[in-house]
């Protein structure tokens, strides 16, 4: 990204001269801010704040030392990207000056406004922000343990598991029967599991073209469903099916060692079975006390700080973000929105209302994308869809649109990390 | 004082980079998720920072009413009102390319 030399520069120097009204002069001790979470949300959040106001010392705690990004990581399922691309390190958001602790973060302590790290050390915050993603449910699906997520994986963490799943799916015969099970909302990435199916029927009609995907949904309807629905037919006539909720879509228990599937009506035997278990916030949600008993996080819509705790912001998969979806763009742009509302409160200001977007790009072919786009602004509190903006891609569109948007939405990865790592 | 004041205010209109460090308006935050900061990253959309104003008001108009057509931006611009489509096409006309 540009400039970026240029812009600190200018901005230390319009700040020393007093340029930021809020700014009181001769103010020395400069405010401490920690991010936990170092994914779209948080990486975000840390490299954002640190531009906005350059004197406020920052630090990201995050477990992993390599990013791996999920969007994009259904076309390595498909044998049509290499996870490499997927990997991202945290070397330019150091350069612009925040502190990296490369470590788990492992509780918090509300009076002294502490964090603590799996070192046993402990950090400092005036305002800290929760950016951890999302967990997994590991005892809402009978069956589903991490052990059996080597047998049946989820693949909905990048990484290791998407490789798993890749290599299920090249191991698996022509003719192979894959089960993909698609959890209810609210869970990360509504039309994921929809766009995986879509991409690994890709693989299958090349490479294995007697197999078939079941969908198994605990839901009656989804994302882009009509867009999706349109594609698979012109594109894997006859290799997807969905069943809904209402036809006895829902997995209610599996068994790892003989690959079974159950539900209320059938017992499926997959070659290969994706299970997307039910999610909740990262679990140090539940330790900072920001989560609520649905598992996720409520905020204040125009500062992201939790209704629960002071001091604390969420932001990403572990928000309540009312009618935005759990999304990498969402996070982003909520990021943005919280990293200006931070810098605006720790100098004592008020914050003004913004409106958030969030676009989901996903791919029924490596040449056939389709969007679905909204805007947001708070209501009551909440985060409501403006009226009469957004939607999805319009049905019965020429291939040139789906290609376009194809094109659009691999910009649109290059784009959003190169904003977050790059 | 005043001049000072005068000075300061030129120092405003004279460097992008200090307007960039005013706040951002309303939704501007979220462009710069497909709209690229730079011209390094190989993506199909237009960039933004550096342009006229006018220009990018009158084409954020044109979406928003329907009489350009595009994959997306017709979608998000309806989100907005006349003034805020305004403010945002300010700061991205005041931001260095
Ligand atoms: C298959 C798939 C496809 C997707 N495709 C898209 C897409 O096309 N477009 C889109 O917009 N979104 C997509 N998503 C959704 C997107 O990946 C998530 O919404 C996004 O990653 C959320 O960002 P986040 O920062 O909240 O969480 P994450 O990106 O998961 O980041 C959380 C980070 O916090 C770290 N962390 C957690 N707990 C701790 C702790 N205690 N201490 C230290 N670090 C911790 C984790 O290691 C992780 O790096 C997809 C998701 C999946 C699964
Ligand atoms: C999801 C991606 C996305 C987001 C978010 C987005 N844009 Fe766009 N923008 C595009 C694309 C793609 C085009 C090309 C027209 C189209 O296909 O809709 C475009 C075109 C434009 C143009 C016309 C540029 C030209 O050279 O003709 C302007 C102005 C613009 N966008 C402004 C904005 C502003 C302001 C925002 C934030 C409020 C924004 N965009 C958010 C993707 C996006």
């Amino acid at each position: 990204m540009r400039n970026r030399r240029d812009f600190l520069k200018t901005g230390v120097g319009v700040a020393a001269t007093g340029l930021f009204p809020h700014v009181a002069i001769g103010q020395t001790a400069s405010p401490k801010v920690v991010v936990i979470g170092g994914g779209f949300a948080g990486a975000t959040c840390a490299r954002m704040l640190k531009r906005l106001d350059p004197r406020i010392a920052i630090t990201l705690v995050e477990q992993n030392p390599v990013f791996t990004a999920c969007p994009f990581s259904n076309e390595v399922l498909a044998g049509l990207r290499d996870i490499k691309d997927q990997e991202f390190d945290y070397k330019k958001i150091v350069g612009d000056g925040v502190n990296l602790a490369v470590m788990a973060a492992t509780g918090i302590d509300h009076q002294a406004r502490t964090v603590s790290l799996s070192d046993g050390s402990t950090l400092a915050y005036d305002r800290l922000v929760v950016a951890p993603g999302v967990d997994f449910r590991w005892d809402a699906l009978p069956g589903y343990t991490e052990a059996a997520a080597e047998r049946m994986p989820h693949a909905w963490k990048a990484g290791a598991q998407t490789l798993l799943l890749r290599q299920h799916l090249e191991a698996m015969e022509d003719g192979g029967l894959v089960v993909i099970a698609a959890p209810a909302n609210p869970y990360r990435c509504p039309p994921g599991p929809y766009e995986r199916a879509s991409l690994i029927a890709h693989y299958l009609k090349a490479k294995k073209p007697k197999s078939k995907i079941v969908i198994l949904d605990t839901k009656d309807a989804f994302s882009k469903q009509k867009l999706f629905e349109e594609g698979w037919k012109a594109l894997y006539p006859g290799l997807v099916e969905w069943v809904p909720l209402s036809q006895g879509g829902k997995v209610t228990s599996v068994e790892p060692a003989s690959m079974t599937v159950a539900t209320d009506f059938d017992k499926h035997k997959p070659a290969v079975a994706n299970i997307i278990p039910p999610q909740k916030a990262g679990k140090i949600a539940e330790l900072a006390g920001v989560a609520d008993r649905t598992g996720w996080c409520p905020i204040d819509p125009l500062t992201f700080a939790s209704t629960l705790q002071p001091n604390i912001h969420v932001i990403g998969d572990a928000a309540i973000a009312g009618a935005m979806p759990k999304s990498a763009f969402a996070a982003n742009s909520q990021a943005k929105v919280c990293a200006a509302a931070v810098a605006k409160l720790l100098a004592g200001g008020t914050v003004a209302e913004n409106k958030l977007v969030n676009t989901c790009y996903s791919l029924v072919a490596p040449d056939y994308g389709i969007t679905v786009a909204g805007v947001y602004h708070p209501v009551n509190g909440q985060l409501v869809d403006v009226e009469g903006a957004g939607g999805t891609s319009p049905v019965n569109a020429p291939a040139t649109t789906r290609a376009l948007e194809a094109s659009l939405a691999n910009g649109w990865f290059k784009t959003i990390t190169g904003e977050v790592f790059g | 004082m005043i001049g000072r004041r005068a000075a300061l205010a030129a120092v405003i209109l004279l460097s992008p980079l200090a307007a960039r460090a005013a706040e951002a308006p309303s939704g501007a935050a979220a462009c710069s998720g497909c709209h690229a900061a730079g011209t390094s990253v190989d993506t199909p959309v237009p960039p933004l920072a550096g342009r006229h104003p006018l220009e990018l008001y009158g084409a954020l108009q044109a979406f928003k009413t329907g009489q350009r057509q595009g994959t997306i931006m017709d979608r998000i611009a309806k989100g907005f009102t006349d003034d805020e489509l305004k403010s945002i096409a300010e700061w991205y006309g005041a931001q260095k390319e």
